[in-house]
């Protein structure tokens, strides 16, 4: 059987409304705004419906428009990785610092993405990092916490 | 007036003032293309420097810095497709697919004239027109709002081609939904944050912005290496172009510039509305009103649909400092940092700023004018050099794109939670993007969502809980009435052509 995957789409914005709407019915206000004419809950509610009532059209209503994406030709593996790679990047950059986390993020992008120069790969990752700190930390005193560079003393 | 002006000359043409303009533009421009760091993050990192030079002076620098912040989101808009300001994002639509035919050169070019030419004409507006416009905005009430931001976002029906309204407003559903994670504004209680900490402030629009625009474009670009259309756009992208505009084109340019200016404008005096509804709006209303054969390039390197945004966001900056100025109501999140400094000058902005402070309200206008020459010229030269970035290969740029995404966030709240948001969002809209479901609506919806509910909330606490304040006032009803002809007629106009 043919699946649209428009319609799949739908049918999850469906269902995703229907729990955003129980949730905001759930939402607690205070005792004495219980039965005022607005609440805390009004906007989420009727948000709730909104979300049923266009996805459930789109549901309905024939699509004139059916979009077919070829999933062969999709680079997913390429993909995962590097949303592997940023995840890992988001866990360590605060335990470990701004520059070597963000300069070995880089550096792993390039490798991963079937980069192979190694020497520009090196200039842009870690002296590019550490000029973008400069300018970040150094020019425009934006605070980067890096306890990396602190044990070894390069930053204060 | 003349003596203000002349004040106002005396004061901006000093060299320390034209020194700070073209500071302010220079670190404007570089900060507003980082994307991430746009004019409200520029502006705060001015405060304070400014607090070292007089009340004029320190203004006109924080308003160099702003015109250059919304200069260089431009920037950004075009040639990474990663709008840092939600009132470049309707930049991106028409500048993004020009870039990617290998004309990033002229698109830039184009930015840089529309908005000099907006900021221009509306600096004019605002000589002439400040006083009586402070009067028109006061008039609006909340429902005249409400129904404003219920017509802004209607009017993404104009941005979605054919087929795409349901999606369209599925996507402003989204977007409103998401806005309203975290504390109410009014009773303090939380929504939807599940217990989270984290969550409590809501999710910040730089977080949005990135997850679905600058993140959720580089996956999709590595997503479709192999597809043989992605590839052609991949090799046209290194070819940089000329930043030449041709007869036509400006031709294009002399209808749409007014008309988005003036909408620029009128938008940006609105307290509360700003650059983003008037690029919208502009963006929405340029696509209308232009022949079927130009309807058609939209979205796609339309010359009308980079510069009707473009004007219309330089024109509403100027606008925006109206309310500011005169009725001490900021007309943007933006002019509402610069109120804040203006309050630690010891300035009160109100009706009696003219009289009390003639040069601080004079001086910025006339500055504006200065700044609006300073940003074509040092901006149109150092077009090639900007545009060079496009040169980088996909290799290297996608990882960039990342970096700068993740480093955004990261400076603003140092939480890993923010950054595993922002890759959810991104994995989402990615897929999402794959399926022809529009962001702009999203990043609309998400912008207004706040003031929409404190808007409805007003109005219907006034009305004690009746809807009929929709039609109550006439200038509310016309609104609502025109909201309900553009939905109309959209769907005239499918089945028409069906």
């Amino acid at each position: 059987m043919n699946i649209n995957t428009t319609k799949v789409i739908s049918l999850l914005f469906f269902i995703f409304s229907a729990f955003y709407l129980y949730t905001a019915y759930q939402i607690q206000v205070f005792a004495f705004d219980e039965n005022a004419p607005f609440n805390a809950r009004t906007f989420p509610i009727y948000l709730g419906y909104a979300g049923l009532f266009f996805s459930g059209l789109k549901l309905i209503l024939p699509d004139p428009n059916t979009i077919k994406v070829q999933h062969k030709t999709l680079e997913y593996k390429k993909t995962a990785i590097l949303i592997i790679i940023a995840i890992i990047y988001g866990a360590t950059i605060l335990k470990v610092g701004y520059f070597l986390t963000t300069s070995l993020f880089l550096f792993s992008s390039y490798y991963f993405l079937g980069e192979r120069r190694w020497v520009l790969m090196f200039l842009l990752s870690f002296p590019f990092v550490a000029a973008f700190m400069y300018l970040l930390h150094g020019v425009l005193d934006i605070y980067l916490r890096d306890p990396f560079l602190q044990s070894i003393g390069v930053m204060g | 007036m003349i003596e203000g002006i002349l004040i106002g000359l005396t004061t901006a043409l000093t060299f320390q003032n034209i020194l700070m303009v073209m500071v302010g533009c220079f670190f404007g421009t570089i900060i507003g293309m980082l994307p991430g760091l746009g004019p409200m993050t520029a502006i705060a990192l001015m405060i304070p420097i400014t607090y070292g030079f007089d009340p004029a002076t320190g203004l006109i620098l924080m308003a160099g810095v702003y015109y250059g912040a919304v200069f260089g989101g431009s920037t950004s808009s075009i040639l990474l497709n990663a709008p840092g300001v939600p009132g470049t994002v309707a930049t991106s639509f028409d500048g993004y697919p020009m870039a990617q035919q290998g004309k990033a050169g002229k698109a830039l070019a184009i930015a840089a004239w529309s908005s000099f030419a907006g900021g221009t004409l509306s600096a004019i507006y605002l000589l002439f027109m400040a006083p009586s416009l402070s009067k028109v905005s006061l008039s609006f009430r909340s429902p005249d709002y409400f129904a404003l931001m219920i017509l802004g976002l209607t009017a993404i029906a104009a941005f979605s081609s054919k087929g795409q309204f349901l999606k369209a407003m599925m996507m402003v559903v989204l977007g409103l939904m998401l806005a309203s994670v975290g504390q109410d504004s009014l009773s303090d209680i939380t929504r939807f944050t599940f217990n989270n900490m984290n969550l409590t402030d809501g999710i910040s629009f730089v977080l949005v912005v990135m997850a679905t625009f600058a993140m959720s474009e580089a996956l999709t670009i590595i997503l479709k290496r192999n597809d043989p259309t992605s590839a052609a756009k991949q090799v046209s992208l290194t070819e940089l172009g000329s930043i030449k505009i041709n007869k036509e084109e400006r031709t294009k340019m002399y209808k749409t510039i007014p008309r988005s200016s003036v909408i620029g404008f009128l938008i940006g005096v609105l307290p509360g509305a700003g650059a983003t509804i008037a690029s919208f709006l502009a963006y929405g209303m340029e696509r209308n009103v232009v022949n079927d054969e130009e309807k058609e390039k939209f979205g796609k390197g339309s010359v009308n649909g980079l510069s009707a945004p473009e004007t219309a966001n330089n024109a509403a900056c100027s606008g925006s400092f109206v309310p500011m100025l005169t009725l001490g109501i900021p007309g943007s999140g933006t002019t509402a940092v610069m109120l804040g400094a203006l309050l630690g000058f010891g300035v009160q902005p109100g009706p009696r700023l003219y009289m009390t402070n003639p040069e601080i309200f004079w001086s910025i206008i006339m500055s504006m004018y200065i700044g609006m020459v300073i940003l074509l010229i040092l901006n149109l030269p150092l077009i090639p050099y900007i545009a060079r970035i496009l040169a980088v290969p996909k290799n290297y740029l996608i990882p960039l794109i990342l970096f700068f995404s993740i480093t955004g966030i990261y400076v603003m709240s140092f939480n890993n939670f923010d950054i595993y948001l922002m890759i959810g969002i991104a994995v989402v809209a990615t897929f999402m993007r794959l399926y022809d479901f529009p962001m702009p609506p999203l990043i609309l919806a998400f912008v207004l969502g706040g003031l929409m509910e404190e808007n409805l909330r007003r109005s219907l606490l006034l009305s004690n809980g009746s809807w009929e304040f929709l039609w109550d006032r006439t200038l509310t009803l016309c609104i609502l009435l025109t909201t309900i002809l553009i939905v109309v007629w959209h769907f005239y106009k499918t089945i028409i052509k069906k």
